[in-house]
């Protein structure tokens, strides 16, 4: 096997990981883990009681934020 | 800094050492890039010394904002994202000073060397080898202390800022390695393994990277974080994250030759680099969809939050520059823009819009809570220094746009006879308001960045103050 066939091979493979990547990420068995991936930024725990603190004062004051995070996001599904 | 802002359970010692020093050397990077602008426009502004002359001082420039600035932002964003994501602290807090200390040394050794004349010639790669040596140590160190956390998480997934961040680091230590591979000749002295139209290969391939790895992955890795705290709403698609991240690190690795269209570099490779470099667009566009659709629904925030307009014109700038960058990597518009000062305006497209800018909004963000405040001390210089990044910004590529295209015209222009139509040095002169234009652009910036410094310093007495009054730190 000379060079430029193994390098054929070798970019035939990452195609096919790629859009296996792509399939696996986009399955919907991923999706309970991925929305809880999401929330990581949010999930330390004192942030999250000061978070929930100024969500309730802002849902007061303005109603156009009253969705709960876990509903915002890619709704694609 | 006194232990009552010390975290419980982070080490926020290190993240607000790198992000203050993110603020001086970006003040630093920024002044010596006005000077360099003032010096095209008023040559004699080089004082007629060797020290001070364009050829020394750019290289400086270049390393000051995008390894001192830009390094430093990186260094404190991962390692904040890293603890907060993963929920625990640094793994060592000696190695992790080690990586600070060092890397300032890294940073003093290149504001001492590059003025003297010390260099490898190598495009943002120009520090000389015993400097590339401890270098690839404190890189190194910084990989241990990175992906050890990672390791050591309380979480069960790893968010995907940490992947772009991990990506970053591993592959910036690779390329550094890899093209810094020289044989030294004497103490300051040495040459590069390869010869040749190989050298520039490795040589691009390297720089290429740089901007891929170190100025996008890493940013990247900045707003999967900071976007959706600001805007308190999670990440919009994360299986899209996963998508063009591994597109991007699979693409961006090709697209290197593309700097070295029409030389000595096989055709093949460029025309591979060229087509490479298009491919680029759809992962890139991809984090910058990603980050843009985080706002839906809370859109009207940007009306009150400064901190997330930087952050969302950072993507808007980046969107726009992953589409030039491709269109500028076709062989005939390449034709046209190379060497001329459309390749600086598309790299401050990138440099101004995308990396200060969103390493900016992460930095309003991170200081306040490093210190133990809920907000900067100034929420309207926040949104002074915006307008003042953004017109800059805009002054400046604009200027580079007209200047570059003129050169490129004017360079290309021929009698019918086939003679050139211009000499060189008439377009430099026609270069000039286009140069006054992008020096006013910079003084906006270096403005923004003093009105900062001010806001940081205020910032940073006033939890000393409350700190006094009242001793358990606020956290968030």
């Amino acid at each position: 096997m000379d060079t430029g066939t193994f390098r054929g091979i070798i970019t035939g493979l990452l195609i096919i990981a790629f859009l296996g990547l792509t399939f696996w990420a986009y399955s919907k068995r991923r999706k309970p883990d991925f929305d809880e991936a999401a929330n990581l930024p949010f999930a330390d725990e004192e942030d999250s009681s000061k978070h929930a603190s100024r969500d309730a004062h802002r849902h007061e004051t303005d109603p156009r934020d009253d969705d709960a995070r876990e509903n915002q996001g890619d709704k694609n599904t | 800094m006194s232990t009552a802002l010390e975290h419980p359970t982070y080490n926020y010692k290190v993240v607000r050492q790198f992000a203050i020093m993110t603020v001086v050397w970006g003040i630093v990077g920024m002044l010596l890039g006005v000077l360099l602008a003032a010096q095209l426009v008023w040559p004699e502004l080089n004082l007629g010394l060797p020290w001070t002359s364009f050829g020394r001082l750019r290289p400086l420039h270049t390393n000051a904002v995008i390894f001192a600035f830009g390094g430093s932002a990186l260094f404190a964003t991962s390692y904040y994202v890293v603890q907060r994501t993963c929920q625990t602290r640094l793994f060592s807090d000696k190695l992790s000073a080690f990586t600070f200390w060092g890397y300032q040394a890294v940073i003093l050794s290149a504001v001492i060397s590059l003025p003297l004349g010390y260099t490898t010639t190598k495009e943002y790669a120009e520090l000389e080898w015993p400097i590339n040596i401890l270098l690839a140590v404190v890189w190194i160190s910084y990989a241990i202390v990175f992906l050890m956390t990672i390791k050591q998480r309380k979480t069960s997934h790893i968010y995907v800022a940490n992947w772009f961040y991990a990506a970053f680091i591993l592959t910036i230590g690779v390329l550094h390695i890899v093209n810094n591979a020289a044989i030294p000749v004497t103490a300051m002295y040495s040459t590069s393994i390869y010869a040749g139209t190989i050298d520039a290969m490795v040589q691009w391939w390297y720089g290429h990277n740089a901007v891929g790895f170190f100025l996008t992955a890493g940013f990247l890795g900045m707003m999967y974080y900071f976007v959706p705290k600001q805007a308190e709403r999670p990440i919009y698609s994360y299986r899209l994250s996963i998508v063009h991240f591994w597109a991007l690190i699979m693409v961006y690795m090709w697209a290197g030759p593309h700097h070295l269209h029409y030389t000595a570099l096989p055709n093949w490779a460029q025309s591979l680099g060229m087509i490479m470099s298009i491919i680029l667009l759809a992962p890139s566009w991809g984090g910058m969809i990603n980050g843009m659709m985080t706002l839906s629904g809370a859109w009207h925030k940007l009306r009150t939050d400064p901190t997330l307009r930087f952050l969302v014109v950072a993507l808007s700038f980046y969107g726009m520059s992953t589409f030039e960058g491709p269109m500028m990597a076709v062989k005939t518009v390449n034709a046209l823009s190379h060497y001329t000062d459309w390749t600086i305006g598309h790299v401050h497209a990138g440099a101004l819009g995308w990396v200060a800018m969103i390493t900016i909004g992460s930095m309003y963000h991170l200081i306040p809570r490093l210190f133990g405040r809920t907000e900067m001390h100034s929420v309207s210089l926040i949104a002074v220094h915006f307008w003042l990044a953004t017109i800059g910004t805009v002054l400046y590529i604009a200027a580079m746009w007209v200047n570059g295209i003129l050169q490129g015209l004017m360079w290309r222009a021929i009698n019918a006879d086939g003679t050139l139509m211009y000499t060189f040095v008439e377009s430099v002169e026609a270069s000039g308001p286009g140069y006054i234009v992008r020096l006013i652009g910079g003084l906006c910036w270096v403005v923004g960045m003093l009105i900062m410094a001010y806001n940081v310093t205020m910032t940073v007495k006033r939890s000393d103050v409350a700190e006094a009054r009242q001793p358990l730190a606020q956290t968030a």
